[in-house]
């Protein structure tokens, strides 16, 4: 049904590469999140999908079928916009409706979609209400009901969070993500957060300076990140990196470490530091350690721990979760 | 609101400023409508003073009347003002989404030539306007006189709705073609109800000169049929003998139809702004 694939596509605004041949396969069903700083060209891809800009060269199938001259709304997509995008002087109602009555759909079939639409995102109340009435919570979920009853092959969502306050994230995350388990639609996203992407995602696509540096589960990048990249850019605090020369016997250019896989002691360790900032989330305790041979270190504790500011402390990495990359930047030590 | 904005001396003498320019701005005006109510006699004994009964009188008014035509002036000032409205708001409406809107080459330099208009007055081509306009058969049309209008009028209704327009989401018109509409949809159902505000201001700043203007009537259509009001008050200013009661009664009533149309448009305006929030 809604599969995806992308060959080669390149684009080009002026003499600037921004995309510089993306290949990608999206299975039916999947739930794909572009990921990337910004300007990796992320949302100019999902642009390209959607055909809102067309790609200098290179295929976009969907379905099988190969789209590239199709207008956006013969492509059996949908998109959800980071502004909500509404139409301001319409009602919720008209805002879902506009684009099925476009179509020529019979008013009971739309009707019954809107409804179905209405329920599922609980917008039973807000019909009537224009937008600037509504909250921006709920403008997303207008935004996404909008999305949800044109019935697409494909969901595009363009940073669908990055407009709302922390709380709602969260809670519209979780109906995104139940949506998904609901439809079975295939959906792309977008975003530069990496915990939005752990978090929905079935397969991440990391994206920078306009190629896919890798692609895998969440559990594949943060296991095995192909390169120093996608191994600084998942994760949260970001991994150490150290230089592999300011080891002892060692022989990889960059050596990784997880802050969650170095261990503190007040007594003895490999590296010795004092504490910069500490940080105390209740759950856990970031630590920043000036270390004398290796840098700054970032540590993260497990549970509350008492350490401070100008503590002296040893910190000790976990041998077997070192990552190694080689001058290049590639990892050179497949794990587990 | 904070307090230097909301005391008393402060606000009364906003108020007495706005107040004078309120009494200088409408001065000409009342002048015109009190007089056009009195005798020849009494505008000059006492012009500034409000008609009572002995001076009363609606001669003016009545010589307007009788004059045949004057009906006829009215239905034309009307057609040209209007026709010329609406072909500036649309082709401006256009032209402004397309400069906004599409990325081509010479964008930039098309919107400059289109708004170079605002600083070159068009009556500095009036010998070659008229010229084409007997080459092309259509002095003493109205017609010649919506054409004319028509160009005078787009170059700032362009400028003015270009400015508006980039303001508007992108998103807003990408969601619109991912919902099927076509350009020409999406420019008449998403694009021009959000710029309102913008296309009444430009109504408003189009309507009046033209509705106003002496010059391109008396060259171009002068002839008794396509006469405008503002031509046609013109009979009764002679070169010896001006019949003021007639000038000023029909000057009064033209002031009319423009008191309706800005009515109209202000109204637009000031619902457009409270319906606002685009976002």
């Amino acid at each position: 049904m809604g599969s995806l694939k992308l060959e080669n596509i390149r684009k080009s605004f002026g003499n600037v590469e921004v995309l510089k041949g993306i290949d990608l396969e999206v299975d039916d069903g999947e739930f794909v999140i572009f990921v990337g700083p910004s300007g990796c060209g992320k949302s100019t891809l999902l642009r390209v999908i959607a055909g809102l800009e067309e790609a200098t060269s290179g295929a976009v199938n969907i379905d099988g079928t190969a789209v590239n001259h199709l207008p956006p709304s013969k492509r059996a997509i949908s998109m959800v916009f980071q502004t909500y995008a509404l139409y301001p002087h319409l009602t919720v109602r008209n805002n879902m409706a506009l684009g099925l009555k476009q179509t020529g759909m019979a008013k009971s079939d739309v009707e019954q979609r809107v409804a179905k639409a209405t329920a599922m995102l609980s917008l039973q109340d807000y019909l009537e209400r224009h937008p600037a009435e509504l909250s921006g919570g709920q403008r997303q979920r207008v935004a996404i009901g909008r999305a949800v009853v044109r019935e697409p092959e494909l969901f595009l969502f363009d940073e669908p969070l990055s407009n709302l306050d922390a709380a709602l994230r969260v809670n519209t995350r979780l109906e995104i993500a139940r949506l998904h388990r609901e439809l079975r639609t295939t959906m792309v996203y977008v975003t530069h957060d990496q915990v939005e992407a752990m978090t929905l995602a079935d397969k991440i696509v990391v994206m920078n300076a306009g190629v896919v540096e890798q692609v895998g589960s969440p559990m594949e990048l943060y296991n095995r990140p192909a390169n120093l990249f996608v191994a600084g850019f998942i994760g949260s605090p970001q991994m150490n990196f150290i230089e592999g020369q300011k080891l002892n016997g060692e022989e990889a250019s960059t050596i990784g470490i997880r802050p969650e896989h170095i261990s503190v002691d007040t007594a003895n360790g490999d590296w010795s530091g004092t504490v910069l900032h500490a940080e105390h989330l209740g759950a856990d305790t970031v630590l920043y350690l000036e270390c004398e041979n290796v840098g700054l270190l970032t540590v993260r504790l497990f549970g509350q721990h008492d350490y401070n500011a100008d503590d002296r402390l040893f910190a000790t990495a976990q041998k077997e979760q070192l990552f190694r990359f080689n001058a290049d930047g590639k990892s050179i030590s497949p794990r587990r | 609101m904070n307090k230097t904005s909301s005391s008393l001396p402060r606000s009364i003498a906003a108020h007495a400023i706005l107040a004078t320019y309120t009494v200088i701005a409408l001065f000409p005006v009342v002048i015109i409508i009190i007089n056009s109510f009195k005798s020849r006699k009494a505008i000059f004994r006492s012009p500034l003073s409000l008609p009572d009964e002995s001076s009363f009188s609606l001669i003016g008014y009545e010589t307007v009347l009788k004059q045949g035509d004057f009906f006829l002036y009215f239905q034309n000032s009307l057609i040209v003002t209007v026709a010329s409205l609406a072909f500036v708001l649309l082709f401006g409406a256009m032209a402004a989404f397309a400069l906004s809107e599409y990325r081509f080459r010479g964008n930039m330099l098309m919107g400059l030539y289109l708004a170079l208009g605002i600083m070159i007055p068009i009556r500095l081509g009036t010998v070659a306007i008229l010229k084409l306009m007997v080459a092309g058969g259509l002095v003493n049309t109205l017609t010649a006189l919506v054409l004319v209008y028509t160009a005078q009028g787009l170059p700032l209704a362009i400028f003015i709705l270009s400015e508006f327009m980039r303001q508007l989401s992108a998103d807003l018109k990408d969601a619109g073609r991912i919902d099927g509409l076509s350009e020409y949809r999406i420019f008449i159902r998403l694009v021009l109800p959000l710029v309102r505000p913008a296309m009444a201001t430009v109504a408003v700043f189009t309507m009046i000169p033209i509705w106003n203007d002496l010059w391109f009537p008396l060259i171009l259509a002068p002839a008794e049929e396509t006469k405008t009001i503002t031509l046609g008050a013109q009979v009764f200013i002679g070169q010896f003998v001006t019949n003021w009661n007639a000038v000023l009664a029909a000057l009064s009533l033209a002031i009319l139809p423009v008191l309706v149309l800005y009515v109209i448009f202000s109204r637009q305006l000031i619902r457009g702004i409270t319906a606002g929030a685009v976002k």
